[in-house]
């Protein structure tokens, strides 16, 4: 059973120069599995994740023949509704939190405020869960944290607390957005193994979007890769280094790699056809 | 003999109680064409390390010494005709409201050339951008275009060093290949000294000779990028990070 269901997502902006298509009709599942999106600047991978919680402002456009969230296609819901799921049912991390976090309050009453904005509670029972929730993520001194202002938080710990905060309502699917591309490669590890922790105690899904082919490969079950708005292969993780893709095997070769020292690295020649190709279909 | 050489290096900011050291006692040598590597996790202080060479830290004790003249705490036109300096982000580095021709011809003149011109196309050329980017401004331009302006920028003066602070880091990997293998060439035409500053050890692996690891403001280790390859690092906090970086 999928949690998520989305099929011949598009998303549109009308220009002066006539309508951009940033996603163009791409078909996915999610079942309780973390899932990668990898793909350039630009390949509409943000884009998707963002859709599916309906975040896409005006004049852009979201269109699909459905995207469905247990029973329920998000799309036929009202915006009020939609504000029950968001955050609730489907939880958002961004790329960088400091931009995410609320810079003039502390960062205890950011988190009670998620809490009770989803819980009937007091404040001191949200006071203990948000003592809870920042524990989960391995910080230490949550009460000193707890009343730390943002600014006061370096980018792993600030990462963190993000996190921390999207658990809270216990939600049934977490979007990544780059999550770890502003941390060092050694918090980017430790949010990564948190998050992988929370996810398989949880029975959560995840989408976790990134530009990092390594990492996915590394972390993810299943991985989408995407290229000018379009699906253009499917694969498991581990084989992600067997990709067929000219594409994919484009990126991966223009990486460097330390155990193959080469005097000049691969470029990536694109080819117009990749992007004209139909979306190959996510469904598991 | 050695183009670029760092003694005892100690920066700091911040006084009494606030001091922070952000670099202590940092000592290495670059010999001339050499590409050296500073890597280290974020606050390490490997970039401080750059921004004391380039005059942009004004509190540091130590010496260095560039091309064989040791540094006072004023940097002349001279040093700036020897060492340049290209940052981490594109986006931040380029003044939004000049034009690449603006940006260009405005460091030609500082540098005191004449023959402005021809120099500006000759530079856009020697960075893979053709003229029709001349008179395009920052937003027209993608990441790795505003890079390519950025690096033409800094051999504007035809320097004999280019300090890299994460060039590559705000780019797409593909992208990155195109910048790296555009470093690569200049360094090999000019015969250029690299100083890079990478969170990445496989681009510093792909780039350097030799790196120096850091951890909170010193230098733990030194070596050479065999040793990188091979995975023989001996300080613990390099093990750790070679680590991190190969599992990822």
């Amino acid at each position: 059973m999928s949690l998520l269901d989305v099929e011949n997502l598009w998303v549109k902006f009308p220009t002066r120069q006539g309508v951009f298509d940033a996603v163009r009709g791409v078909s996915f599942t999610l079942g309780k599995e973390r899932l990668g999106i990898v793909g350039e600047s630009g390949s509409g991978k943000s884009m998707t994740g963002r859709a599916i919680l309906r975040l896409i402002r005006p004049p852009g456009i979201v269109q699909a023949d459905h995207i469905k969230l247990g029973g329920d296609d998000l799309l036929q819901k009202s915006e009020k509704d939609m504000r029950a799921v968001r955050g609730q049912r489907i939880s958002m991390v961004m790329q960088d939190p400091k931009f995410s976090l609320n810079p003039v309050m502390r960062i205890g009453d950011q988190l009670i405020e998620a809490y009770r904005l989803a819980n009937k509670s007091d404040r001191k029972g949200a006071k203990s869960t948000a003592i809870e929730a920042l524990e989960a993520v391995s910080i230490r001194d949550p009460e000193r944290v707890m009343r730390a202002y943002p600014h006061e938080m370096s980018g792993g710990m600030g990462q963190r607390i993000m996190i921390a905060m999207m658990l809270i309502p216990d939600p049934e699917i977490l979007i990544a957005d780059e999550p770890t591309s502003a941390l060092d490669v050694s918090v980017q590890r430790q949010v990564l193994s948190i998050m992988d922790k929370l996810v398989t105690d949880r029975g959560m899904g995840l989408i976790f979007i990134s530009h990092d082919l390594n990492l996915v490969a590394d972390f993810c079950d299943r991985v989408l890769i995407m290229y000018s708005g379009r699906v253009v292969e499917v694969c498991q993780a581990d084989r992600l280094h067997e990709a067929t893709h000219p594409y994919t095997r484009g990126l991966l070769k223009s990486l460097p790699r330390l155990d193959q020292p080469q005097g000049k690295l691969q470029v990536l020649k694109r080819d117009p056809a990749w992007a004209d190709a139909p979306s190959v279909s996510g469904r598991a | 003999m050695s183009m670029l050489s760092v003694s005892d290096l100690n920066v700091w900011f911040g006084t009494g109680r606030d001091r922070v050291d952000a670099v202590r006692d940092a000592t290495f040598d670059v010999p001339a064409g050499e590409s050296f590597g500073l890597v280290g996790e974020s606050g390490s202080g490997k970039s401080t390390i750059l921004r004391a060479i380039t005059g942009l830290a004004p509190t540091w004790s130590g010496r260095i010494e560039v091309n064989g003249m040791t540094l006072g705490p004023r940097r002349d036109r001279a040093f700036y005709k020897t060492v340049q300096m290209v940052f981490q982000d594109p986006y931040a580095s380029l003044h939004p409201r000049h034009s690449v021709d603006a940006v260009l011809g405005e460091t030609l003149h500082l540098h005191g050339f004449k023959d402005i011109d021809a120099r500006v196309v000759k530079l856009l050329d020697d960075v893979g951008l053709g003229g029709q980017f001349r008179f395009r401004y920052p937003h027209q331009l993608s990441g790795g275009q505003r890079q390519r302006v950025a690096i033409a920028r800094a051999l504007a003066g035809e320097p004999e060093i280019l300090l890299l602070d994460e060039p590559t880091s705000a780019l797409d990997v593909s992208v990155q290949a195109e910048i790296l293998n555009l470093l690569t060439d200049l360094r090999a035409e000019r015969s250029l000294t690299y100083v890079m500053v990478s969170h990445d050890l496989a681009v510093v692996g792909h780039m350097c000779g030799r790196l120096a690891v850091m951890k909170d403001g010193r230098i733990v280790e030194i070596m050479d990028v065999q040793a990188l390859r091979d995975r023989q690092a001996t300080h613990p906090y390099s093990q750790e990070l070679l680590r991190n970086s190969i599992g990822a």
